[in-house]
């Protein structure tokens, strides 16, 4: 079974899912990373596949970004690294990137290299549903990845239902209207997060965007499965410009 | 015969999506393989939105006599479409110039600006944002905030806030809200990634896209409301020598907008040939560049698929124009299919080469062009030797070169 579904069969609540930028801060930082967000017990890692320009994201996420490219990183390079992770790291792991760097990579390629490293699933933020359906959807089953949608205030009851049936892992709750890496107050979530959970969707949900400490990780704890943390994390490596010290920076500062 | 009746009646409104014949786009927005709306998912309401409104109202009656009101008794259109003979007998051909530098505001720009606000005060939007390069785009639509009482927020790359800061003083009197974008380059691409950022935070502002790009329906629209420039240059030619169409018509292309425009009712008249200046930049060998259909490959920017200038990990690589509005790393879709299926042959322009014939015009015909403009007149050296005695080419003169002064004179102390 895909290491997604079987997350969610064994967790349904407080469900922690971390995201960073391969290469970032350092090219060679990326297994390590991942060695250490697993130590320190987090359920899911999403890997960000940097791009020159990063459309959805906010000041945090572009400037980890551009400091991984400067670095070297690229998506052969992140294959590269990722090669043996599966010898040490047994949480799900997901890709997360713009279209365009994996188009170029060729999205075949860029599956079948998911599948030989042991990639369980990808979010491509800017891929459209119809293009998935057409396309990509196929494609991605055919090398076992779970394909990951984003839902957000905007989204439509009618389209959340056609995500809702188009996915088989979990759905993406974006917190708010907004880039990665807004804070925004939380107090006036709780229609949007009951009008989600009265939808009885048959996939779990995690929330991402703007979660950085214990009161908004408490609220998604609540009204779904769990956090998604990118720009708290990235933050706090961009600190301390060390994975280990970043690690239990982030960790600390969810329980303040 | 009345010109603006007859501006409103001839007009190809009609056409459910893109021109028409073989440049019809479909439902999602392609021309060929190029187009289509890469998107985030905040923004998907946003467009299904913008495009139910923008293809309820484009053929709209009212809708119509409204904008062509404003083109008219605002903007002053009709622009000349003006013989120039000096340039002529310098190059053995017939040159016409339509002059979109006569526009209020100074360049094409405007004519796409009111054309989406009027569409944006009918959705009921109360704030307006835009990106900008050169400063003309941003100029237009703070002047449309303004007749319109919109708030304004106009975002520019920290680049061309220097290199084009009468426009930045322009638009500040005009009340609009500058904000010096400081990501990548600090040029329009980094401008229109913020833009579409501030987008994604406030989903409900509208967006005015200045050019041909992005994504469905952007370019079909801002290409719409450009096709006033080639509606014009049908009759005015009818008018000045007895028929309706040119041998070549020629324009430069930053994201396209005033390229289609100026090709719009011509695509499907083989008759027409038609040539269009990139941005050669220091030269297409030289890494200093924007010369997207020479050099780019198809990807992913700002929503479309399209040509771009990338690296063969697709990560976009910073362009380089003496021109700010032609400073840009890909090309409206639209334009990359016309160059792919051989409808339009393209051409570099240098920084050098645009600034010569800027120079040319000047002291010619006594027209200082936009800088933009002036690799559109350049086509005309290039194409030197095509050109015959009575061919009628038409080229259009987007802008004047009123923000272009500082970069002139350090050219012409040289
Ligand atoms: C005068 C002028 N011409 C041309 C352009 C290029 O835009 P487009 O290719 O959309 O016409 C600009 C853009 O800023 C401009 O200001």
């Amino acid at each position: 079974m895909n290491r997604i579904n079987q997350l969610f069969q064994q967790k349904s609540e407080n469900i922690l899912s971390v995201y960073f930028t391969a290469g970032f801060p350092k090219l060679e930082d990326t297994v390590p990373t991942l060695q250490c967000l697993q130590a320190n017990g987090v359920d899911l890692v999403e890997i960000g596949v940097p791009f020159s320009d990063p459309m959805a994201d906010g000041l945090v996420i572009q400037n980890s970004s551009h400091a991984a490219l400067q670095n070297g990183m690229s998506i052969r390079k992140l294959f590269e690294q990722l090669t043996a992770v599966r010898t040490e790291i047994h949480i799900p792991l997901i890709m997360m990137g713009y279209l365009n760097p994996i188009m170029q990579f060729g999205f075949e390629a860029f599956c079948k290299e998911c599948h030989r490293v042991g990639v369980d699933g990808m979010i491509i933020p800017d891929l459209p549903m119809s293009d998935f359906l057409s396309e990509y959807k196929e494609i991605a089953s055919r090398y076992g990845l779970k394909f990951i949608f984003l839902i957000t205030p905007e989204t439509s009851e009618e389209r959340i239902r056609e995500i809702d049936s188009h996915t088989n892992g979990f759905i993406y709750m974006v917190s708010s209207a907004a880039v990665t890496g807004t804070q925004t107050s939380f107090d006036n979530k709780v229609e949007y997060f009951n009008r989600i959970n009265s939808m009885n969707l048959k996939n779990p949900r995690l929330v991402g965007f703007g979660i950085s400490n214990k009161s908004t990780r408490n609220m998604v704890n609540l009204y779904s499965s769990g956090a998604i943390i990118g720009s708290a994390f990235i933050k706090a490596l961009q600190e301390t410009q060390d994975v280990e010290k970043g690690v239990k920076l982030l960790l600390e500062n969810l329980e303040k | 015969m009345n010109k603006e009746k007859d501006m409103q009646n001839n007009t190809n409104f009609s056409s459910p999506s893109g021109v028409g014949g073989r440049f019809s786009i479909d439902n999602n927005g392609y021309y060929g393989e190029f187009g289509g709306a890469y998107i985030p998912e905040i923004l998907h309401g946003s467009f299904e939105r913008l495009k139910e409104a923008f293809y309820a109202i484009k053929d709209n009656a009212s809708f119509k006599a409204e904008y062509y009101d404003l083109l008219k008794n605002y903007v002053g259109r009709p622009s000349p479409l003006y013989f120039a003979k000096r340039l002529s007998a310098e190059y053995g051909t017939n040159v016409y110039l339509k002059r979109e530098d006569l526009n209020h505001t100074g360049a094409h720009k405007i004519n796409n600006a009111l054309g989406q606000i009027l569409l944006a005060k009918r959705m009921g939007k109360t704030r307006i944002i835009a990106e900008t390069g050169a400063g003309q785009h941003g100029v237009a639509t703070a002047t449309a905030c303004a007749l319109m009482g919109l708030e304004c927020i106009v975002f520019m790359g920290k680049t061309d806030v220097e290199r084009q800061f009468l426009n930045v003083q322009k638009m500040r009197m005009l009340g609009a809200t500058v904000e010096s974008v400081t990501s990548g380059n600090m040029t329009l691409k980094d401008a229109t990634n913020d833009a579409f950022r501030y987008w994604c935070s406030n989903p409900d502002s509208f967006y005015i896209v200045g050019s041909t790009v992005g994504a469905h329906p952007y370019p079909d629209m801002v290409g719409f409301f450009q096709s006033v420039i080639s509606e014009e240059i049908k009759w005015q030619l009818q008018e000045q020598i007895g028929r309706d169409y040119p041998d070549y018509l020629m324009a430069c292309v930053g994201g396209g907008s005033n390229a289609m425009g100026t090709y719009y009712h011509y695509l499907n008249d083989e008759r027409v040939k038609i040539i269009s200046a990139e941005a050669g930049g220091l030269g297409i060998e030289t890494g200093e560049t924007a010369a997207t259909i020479s050099l780019g490959t198809t990807g992913i920017i700002h929503g479309a698929k399209t040509l771009l200038i990338q690296d063969e990990d697709g990560q976009i690589i910073e362009p380089y124009s003496i021109s700010a509005g032609l400073d840009y790393p890909g090309i409206g879709p639209a334009h990359a299919f016309f160059a792919k299926i051989g409808r339009t042959k393209v051409h570099p322009i240098n920084d050098d080469e645009a600034l010569e014939a800027a120079f040319e015009l000047t002291r010619l015909e006594g027209i200082i062009p936009a800088i933009e403009s002036a690799h559109a007149l350049a086509l005309l050296k290039k194409e030197r030797d095509t050109f015959k005695p009575d061919d009628i080419v038409v080229i259009t003169v987007s802008g004047r070169g009123d923000k272009d002064m500082d970069t002139y004179v350090k050219y012409f102390k040289q």
